[in-house]
Order: C-alpha cells, then sequence, then structure tokens
C-alpha cells in the first residue's frame, strides 16, 4: 500500500518540480514586460504602453488603433502593412512573400507578424486614429438575389457614423462554431445622408467564415459590431464625365457612391456596367431605375454573360469588358471606378486603358 | 565503477559509433518523422539538428541523474518512461522559449517542429539505450552527443541531397516523402559500410 502512495506522490512531486521550473523560466525568458510604442514620432508622437508579446497589430488594435485585416493575423491579406523605424527585429519567413523590396528597404513589415519584445518606433497613416469601432443591431436582411443579401445595421454606440462614400468597414464575425473571431472588410451601400445606419451588400462564399456567419447564423435583432470607416475609394470632386464597373456585390460601393451624387445634385455623367452571370444574380435593379430617373445623366447598363434562353433578356450580352469595349470610343477625358474581383478589375483596366484613359483616372479598391 | 580514463576512451568510441555505425537515424530509424518533414532545406536542416542535439543531451544526462539517484534508490524503476517523457517535454518548452526570445527567424523556420522535437522517439529511444546498456555518467555524454550528432548529420546530409533534387523530374507519385524514403534507405545501405570500422 505504502508502495503505491511514494510511487504516485514520486511522480507527481516530480511533475510539479518540472512544471514549477517552467513557470520559472516563462517569467524570466518569455516575459517581455511593458513595452513603448512611439507612433509617428515627427508629427503626432503618440506614445502607448503596451505588454510585451504580443503581436503588433494586436497590440495596436488593444488601444484602439483600428490597423485593417482581413485575414485575422495570418499573414496572408497584407492589409495590416505599416512602417517600423526601429526596434523590429530581422524580418520573418511568413512577412516576405507579402513584401516588396522597396518595402522593405524603408522599413515596411506586416504588424501582425511583428511581435513586441522591445520599445517600438512606428509610423501609421493620421486617417487610423479617426477610426472607432461600432455596436449596432441587424435591424433587416434583405434577400436580394439567390447568393445576394443586404443587412441594415442600425448603430447603437457611437450613434452617428461619418464616413466618405465609397469607404468600407470591418465586420466582426465572432465564434459561432469552431472558428476565431476574424474581421472582414466590407464596402457601406446605404445613403450617406442616413448617419444613424449603415447597409452592407454580401454575397455568399461557400465555406466562407464570414458569410456563413452572415447567412447562416446572424438574424434580425442581433447586436453586431465593426470597425472604421477604411479606405481611400471615393469620387472625384468634378464633373468630368465617368464610368462605373462593378460585378456581384462590387455594386454595394457604386450604390452608396450613386446616393452621394443625388444628395448634391450632382450633373456628373455615369454609366454603370454591371456584371452578372445568370439574369437571376442581376441584384438592385429597382434602386439603379429609380437613380435613372433622379439623376439628370446616370445610365444603367447591366450586362449579362450567359441569359438563361428563357428569361427574355433583351439587354446586352457577354462580359462587362466587352461591353465596355463595345460602346466606350475615346476615354482620354473620363474617369473610371471599379469594385469587383481581381480578375474583372485587371481585364477592365486593359481595356480602359487601350480606349486612352489615364492610368490615374481609374479608381478601385484593392482588396477582394 | 572502472576508472576515469577507462570510461572517457569508451565515451569516445561509443560516441563515434552511434554518429557512424550505429546512427538513431540509419540504423535504427528513430526519429523519422521530423527527418523527413524538415529536411528540404539545408538552413531549417541545420537549425533542427542543433536543436534535437542540445535537447538529446540535456535530457539523457537529465534523465540519467533521475534515474539512478531518484527512481532507483525508491524502487521506482518501472516509471522510468514517464518520468523520462515528462522531462523531455518541460526540456523542449524550456527550448522553445529560449529560442522564440533570442532567434525569432530560427523559431518562424522550424514552426511546428520545435514542439514536435517532444515526440521525437530518437529522443526517447537514446535515454531509454543509455539504460539497457547501463552506461555510466561519463559514457551517456558520449553516447548522447553521438546519437544527437549522427541525428544531425543525416538530417544535414538529406537536407543537401534533398535541396539538388528540387531541379530533377522526379514521377508524381514519388515527390515529396516517397523519394526522401528511398533516399533515407539508400543512405541506411551506405552507412552500413561502417560496420566493422569498430571492432569489438
Amino acid at each position: 500500500m505504502w508502495g503505491i502512495v511514494i510511487s504516485v506522490a514520486a511522480v507527481s512531486g516530480m511533475g510539479a518540480a518540472l512544471a514549477l521550473l517552467l513557470v520559472i523560466a516563462e517569467r524570466y525568458i518569455a516575459n517581455y514586460g511593458e513595452c513603448e510604442i512611439t507612433i509617428n514620432e515627427s508629427t503626432d508622437d503618440r506614445k502607448v504602453t503596451v505588454q510585451g508579446g504580443q503581436p503588433l497589430l494586436g497590440a495596436l488594435v488593444g488601444q484602439k488603433m483600428f490597423i485593417p485585416s482581413a485575414c485575422g493575423g495570418r499573414g496572408t491579406c497584407g492589409l495590416c502593412k505599416l512602417k517600423v523605424k526601429e526596434g523590429a527585429g530581422p524580418v520573418l519567413p511568413t512577412e516576405e512573400p507579402l513584401l516588396s523590396t522597396d518595402e522593405r528597404d524603408s522599413g515596411v513589415r506586416l504588424s501582425c507578424q511583428v511581435k513586441v519584445r522591445n520599445d517600438l518606433k512606428i509610423e501609421i497613416p493620421s486617417e487610423l486614429f479617426s477610426i472607432r469601432e461600432y455596436k449596432a443591431t441587424c435591424a433587416r436582411i434583405r434577400d436580394l438575389t439567390h447568393d445576394m443579401k443586404e443587412f441594415r445595421f442600425e448603430l447603437v454606440d457611437p450613434a452617428k457614423i461619418d464616413y466618405v462614400p465609397g469607404q468600407y468597414i470591418q465586420l466582426l464575425t465572432p465564434v459561432y462554431k469552431d472558428n476565431e473571431e476574424t474581421y472582414r472588410a466590407y464596402s457601406i451601400s446605404s445613403d450617406p445622408a442616413d448617419r444613424s445606419a449603415i447597409e452592407l451588400v454580401i454575397r455568399y462564399v461557400p465555406d466562407g467564415i464570414c458569410t456563413t456567419w452572415c447567412f447562416k447564423y446572424l438574424k434580425e435583432g442581433d447586436e453586431v459590431r465593426f470597425n472604421g470607416p477604411y479606405g481611400e475609394f471615393r469620387l472625384a470632386k468634378n464633373v468630368v464625365p465617368s464610368v462605373f464597373i462593378a460585378g456581384g456585390s462590387g455594386i454595394a460601393p457604386m450604390k452608396c457612391l450613386l446616393h452621394q451624387m443625388k444628395n448634391e445634385h450632382s450633373g456628373k455623367e455615369v454609366t454603370f456596367y454591371f456584371g452578372a452571370n445568370t439574369t437571376k444574380d442581376l441584384a438592385l435593379v429597382d434602386e439603379m431605375d429609380r437613380f435613372t430617373k433622379d439623376l439628370s445623366s446616370f445610365k444603367f447598363v447591366p450586362v449579362v454573360a450567359r441569359p438563361e434562353p428563357d428569361s427574355g433578356w433583351k439587354g446586352d450580352t457577354g462580359l462587362v469588358t466587352e461591353a465596355l469595349a463595345r460602346d466606350l470610343k475615346d476615354a482620354s477625358g473620363m474617369e473610371a471606378y471599379l469594385c469587383g474581383s481581381p480578375g474583372m478589375i485587371e481585364a477592365s483596366i486593359k481595356v480602359l486603358k487601350s480606349k486612352g484613359m489615364p492610368q490615374e483616372k481609374i479608381y478601385y479598391d484593392k482588396f477582394a | 565503477m572502472e576508472g576515469i580514463a577507462a570510461q572517457s576512451w569508451q565515451a569516445f568510441v561509443v560516441c563515434i559509433s552511434a554518429v557512424f555505425t550505429q546512427n538513431v537515424l540509419l540504423s535504427y530509424f528513430l526519429g523519422m518523422c521530423s527527418f523527413l518533414a524538415v529536411s528540404r532545406q539545408v538552413k531549417a536542416a541545420m537549425g533542427l539538428g542543433a536543436a534535437v542535439t542540445f535537447v538529446m543531451v540535456s535530457t539523457c544526462l537529465l534523465n540519467w541523474i533521475i534515474y539512478y539517484h531518484v527512481l532507483v534508490p525508491m524502487g521506482l524503476e518501472y516509471f522510468r518512461l514517464i518520468i523520462f517523457i515528462i522531462v523531455i517535454a518541460a526540456f523542449v518548452q524550456f527550448v522553445e522559449m529560449v529560442i522564440e526570445r533570442y532567434s525569432p527567424v530560427l523559431y518562424q523556420t522550424l514552426g511546428i517542429f520545435l514542439p514536435l522535437i517532444t515526440v521525437n522517439c530518437a529522443i526517447l529511444g537514446a535515454g531509454l539505450f543509455m539504460l539497457i546498456r547501463q552506461y555510466s555518467f561519463i559514457v551517456t555524454i558520449g553516447y548522447s552527443l553521438g546519437s544527437g550528432l549522427g541525428w544531425w548529420l543525416a538530417i544535414l546530409a538529406m537536407a543537401g541531397i534533398r535541396q539538388k533534387l528540387a531541379v530533377s523530374r522526379i514521377p508524381a507519385g514519388l515527390q515529396g516523402p516517397g523519394i526522401a524514403l528511398l533516399i533515407a534507405g539508400m543512405m541506411a545501405l551506405g552507412f552500413i559500410g561502417f560496420t566493422g570500422v569498430l571492432a569489438g
């Protein structure tokens, strides 16, 4: 009997001794203490103190500085790039594929991969200081097509949001199954005059973490959280004739731009080429017809790639880029606003440049 | 117990044999898993080989002390498997912390394979061999060092070969672990040529 007690005590004792040694080691080796991060030393010179040992992205978000990120720290999206002037350590293998040589030379790093081990000096664009985290209620979910829905979020805290039409927010996807909390970027599609709510157009992606949550778990009345606004995509302040080109959920920021034009009584001449695979994928057609009536020079051109034989489709067929090439003669004095898949954007840029449009006049948001 | 001089000579002989004639990886085929996975690049293989050697020497010595000075006096020799594994696991955790602190690049390169050293059967195997063959402390130093270096040598050689292989045309079914195992087998055959180097 004693044998059992002694043996159990001995093994437990040795296990406990090792655990104690590890705890001590962790306190002295893995403990990085508190680190000070100096932000924008030459302009704002903000200093924050954070707990060392965490990724820089997490440390900044914890200080309410919302650096954009679409992959949630996995090192795949590249949106969290910022300049680290001092204290970052060597470039890690996980960062290398996403940094160009120029970026590496100027100290640009992926903040989700850089670990805070000592004091750092970093530089971030000043607009990031005005980004807030918002709590809202899902007020309405509306079906637009078989795989696209419109979500209306009414703000709770803060109660109002200010954004430039064309900007996007990062929607927080909570843990709903066995996923991790993650953020995904979506452009705002609602009327900017309504500052107490935002609307998003989301297209279902099979096995997508966020879209699965939005389509299968999120219900009207649920609380949602997002931060923003982000993005450089916006309407230029002029009356230069323009084309809008979008596919699928890319119609979202275009709708927002059209609301802005209506509110400002803009006389800008706009032709909107909207690409869809079949007639069932045409979304927000009624809204576009309303804009055609309300705006003085807006033309909506839906382009269906493969219309079903029994749909009676009389409009343009084929790809958006084909319709563009057909209609545009000389684009040298025009602008273009694009939103859609990277393939569509690349192809459209080629067509626009071949018709004489200068590269600087082609605007698009880079996240796909 | 034999004199220090005799033990040191035995330690040296055991060390050489552990590297060549009784290579823990190529003769006993222990520690294959991380060997196959990390042997694609020489840089990573260097790092992992060093880590495994360090862990092997340290845990073998620690385990020797614990076995002969704690377990045997208390009559608890049958616990050696559990205790050895616990010691190896704790030690690898410690090594992981140190590497992360002082070389984040190596830490990122090794990635998941650092904690996998815990279940590298070469490490437990070396510890058990030292007991079965009843090596003294000094001889254990030589043995564990030789085993670690032998494992390091094997993974380094494999990495060198695979880096050159990267530009050859390998049939689709054999790419990756397939060709690696074939090469490991050929290397093992080559090392059999060392038998008889240390007669007696």
